[in-house]
């Protein structure tokens, strides 16, 4: 179903290293990216090479497995009954999150659906918050109030973390039009990217945003995640047309492997750079895939083959990937690697121990933030003057217990 | 893609069973069953037995909706792709807006449309075409044209941890439109046949399926074809002294709520189930209230504008020198349906209670 173009650009040929230095980060190896994109009604393409440094890769190599031990723990917090809700998890589509907060600053604005745990983690947020919020702790980045599906972060605009498929898709048009309105004409606007899914992209709601970002010329970024499965239904059953990046129609479009963390990198560059200087929206697809079901109510093997995931695994794993390219580049040694996995294994450990200890949120918050000042209270708007629990001794009273 | 041929997931911490419900096997003059034989069933198994009738029934019938092919989420359409073929029955992109309008084209050229909505959550990108196109086809092409044979049913209603966008009850929302037919069984004996009924009613359904019920209600449902009918209210207990009125999940905590003010304080109460929130039967609620002169009504959905604010509000108009005591409504409260602090949110047995006991305490 793939062609094969993209697979072939995961084999990735290291040139020889210059010796150009990239600011303060250590030399740079020039890697490959051919055969990684495709692009729609472009007269340009993103480079076929990139340059990345030590720290750079190493960077990224880091970030993304925490990503990937977060997700796992999520996992099994949830079989834990710990995280209770709706969980979907990012596991296998790490190179998508990473790469794109590479090529992106922290000006343009993020906007995404219900998985969303990895790229909170990523805009400003640490494994403890993540997990604290997805707990139900007051430490947690909604604190507590949101879940899985809800994590924003206004310091580095990111807007979220959407319940309803293909919902955000407007908004983040909205966001994009914020941003040019706000810049100096014939200055570089701050982008806004809204990702979605293949299943969510035959949302009429996302025409509508595509037909306004097109007409006003908005620095929007439409961005699908296309991991082949629309929850669970393949792409081949719920959508007539699955070259997405060409569904913007007159709208430029770039298809971009999305397991290649390089590749995601440099295209989203390109990308970045033709939306930031005023000539209107781009679709951009990331090939990728995901491990887990679409939740974690989905074992995801009723409508997959488990060799589908286990070759996935195996031949396309955006983690071996990159540590493929950090042993090629002799950035690292497989030891550094495996010791590397073994400290964030713990990091990561010792972050969920520390959210463990947080607590619930406090019964008041259950009405906070409903509206911008607390409007004069209805009956629906507070507690009655207690609320009677089936356990006396666990009755909630606003006052406090009479004695 | 081959798609593996579904598989029962093993019973696992996913599928550990809930304590069974409070239902009771009690007979139900409103139900006319054709056949003796009867079958334990949950709620998901009856509403699979119910469209499984229809599309035997009906060659016209087709079940569509996201991922109903492999039986759906909520295994409420296991089995009926493979007994009925993938032109009848068939999955849907994640199209909400789409798959209604769809419903209503489809039913009306005549055809029975059993549309699934995944979550009663996902309705509103579907608002418009159920409020404008649904509802107003009969009455805008002077009764030539009609979606009669359409159904939308959806899970709806707490579950425990569904958080804010899968445990919403929208009733409100849809019984706010003359034109629509809004239903929610609270059994699964009673889901069978008020899904045949509204499948095979004239007018289009909306069909609330409490998903707190799918498998933890249980009761012995008959194996024929039979229908409860549409409007009518179900009278679950008799009393003298309060009428209770809910639907959906909410009576099985208004049952309890029930039996605890029985024991506790030997109050007799009269249970109503609505079973059909628009048209509703309130004639069924006003003849229990000039009994009893004491009402108190329970929704999980919020306070504000909930139906049982149309309920009291039709009832004080009947019934207003019979009432004893203020109308009491019991709900949820007017947050957005809240994840961690949902057991303070729902309208539990012993809110419930005290409501009863102000009610009788404050009566004359």
């Amino acid at each position: 179903m793939l062609s094969s173009t993209l697979l072939k650009g995961n084999r990735h040929i290291v040139r020889a290293a210059t010796s150009r230095y990239y600011f303060s980060t250590g030399p740079a190896v020039v890697f490959d990216l051919s055969g990684s994109f495709q692009t729609h009604n472009l007269e340009t393409a993103p480079n076929e090479t990139t340059e990345c440094s030590k720290d750079e890769l190493w960077n990224m190599f880091e970030l993304m497995y925490t990503m990937r031990r977060m997700e796992i723990t999520c996992d099994n917090e949830y079989k834990a009954r710990n995280i209770r809700g709706f969980c979907h998890l990012y596991d296998g589509q790490e190179a998508v999150a990473t790469g794109i907060l590479q090529a992106l600053d922290e000006k343009d604005s993020y906007i995404t659906s219900y998985r969303c745990h990895c790229i909170a983690l990523a805009r400003g947020g640490s494994v403890k918050q993540v997990v604290a919020e997805l707990f139900g702790f007051e430490d947690g980045m909604t604190k507590g109030k949101g879940g899985s599906m809800h994590f924003y972060n206004k310091k580095h605009n990111f807007y979220g973390g959407q319940g309803i498929v293909g919902a955000q898709v407007p908004v983040g048009a909205g966001l994009a039009f914020a941003n040019k309105y706000n810049t100096p004409p014939g200055e570089r606007m701050p982008v806004a990217i809204g990702c979605y899914g293949d299943g969510a992209a035959n949302q009429g709601q996302i025409w509508e945003a595509a037909n306004m970002a097109s007409l006003w010329k908005l620095p929007m970024i439409f961005c699908i995640e296309n991991n082949q499965y629309g929850m669970g239904t393949s792409i081949d059953r719920h959508s007539s047309h699955s070259d997405y990046y060409k569904m913007g129609n007159h709208i430029p479009g770039v298809r971009i492997d999305g397991m290649n963390v390089l590749a995601v990198r440099e295209g989203m560059r390109f990308v970045k750079d033709y939306c930031a200087s005023g000539q209107g929206p781009m679709y951009v697809e990331m090939m990728t895939y995901r491990y887990h079901g679409h939740s974690m109510s989905d074992p995801g093997t009723t409508y997959r083959n488990r060799e589908e995931i286990a070759f996935t695994r195996s031949t396309r794993d955006p983690l071996e990937f990159v540590k493929k390219c950090l042993v090629d580049a002799e950035f690292a040694t497989p030891d550094e690697l495996k010791e590397a996995e073994k400290r964030i294994r713990k990091d990561v450990q010792q972050q969920v121990m520390e959210a463990k200890e947080s607590a619930k949120p406090s019964m008041d918050s259950l009405f906070e933030d409903i509206f911008a000042k607390d409007l004069v209270s209805r009956s629906g708007s507070e507690f009655p003057p207690h609320i009677r629990m089936p356990d006396y001794a666990k009755s909630f009273w606003i006052d406090g217990k009479p004695e | 893609m081959k798609i593996l041929l579904h598989s029962l997931p093993r019973r696992s911490w996913l599928t550990a069973r809930r304590p069974l419900s409070h239902l009771t096997m009690a007979t139900d003059p409103t139900i006319m069953s054709v056949t003796s034989s009867a079958q334990g069933m949950n709620m998901f198994q009856a509403v699979n037995d119910a469209m499984k009738i229809a599309l035997e029934t009906d060659p016209t019938a087709i079940v569509f909706g996201e991922d109903v092919a492999f039986g759906g989420v909520f295994r409420c359409s296991q089995g009926l792709q493979e007994r009925f073929g993938k032109d009848r029955v068939f999955n849907t992109p994640i199209s909400e807006n789409g798959i209604a309008g769809f419903a209503i084209g489809y039913a009306a050229t005549g055809g029975t449309a059993i549309g699934e909505i995944q979550f009663a959550d996902y309705i509103y990108p579907a608002m418009d075409q159920l409020v404008n196109e649904m509802a107003k086809f009969r009455y805008r092409s002077g009764n030539q044209w009609q979606a009669g044979g359409a159904t939308l049913r959806m899970p709806a209603g707490a579950v425990g941890h569904g958080g804010h966008y899968h445990s919403q009850s929208p009733e409100a929302y849809l019984a706010h439109t003359a034109g629509l037919t809004v239903v929610m069984p609270s059994s699964p004996k009673a889901a069978k046949g008020l899904l045949l009924a509204s499948i095979r009613s004239k007018d289009p359904v909306i069909f609330l399926e409490p998903k707190a019920l799918y498998r933890s209600a249980v009761e012995s449902v008959p194996l024929g074809d039979y229908e409860v009918e549409l409007g009518k209210a179900r009278i679950l207990r008799e009393g003298s002294d309060v009428t209770l009125v809910g639907w959906g999940a909410q009576i099985q905590r208004l049952q309890k709520a029930c039996d605890l003010a029985k024991e506790m304080d030997g109050i007799d109460c009269e249970l109503i189930d609505l079973q059909t929130i628009v048209p509703w039967d309130a004639e069924a609620v006003e003849q229990s209230v000039l009994k009893t002169g004491k009402l108190v009504v329970s929704h999980e959905a919020p306070i504000t504008c909930g139906f049982g604010a149309e309920v009291v509000a039709e009832l004080q108009e009947r019934c207003f020198w019979a009432l004893e005591a203020p109308i009491k409504r019991v709900c949820g409260f007017d947050t957005p349906f809240p994840l961690v602090f949902e057991k303070y949110y729902l309208p539990d047995e012993t809110r419930n209670l005290e409501a009863i006991r102000e009610v009788v305490r404050s009566s004359r």
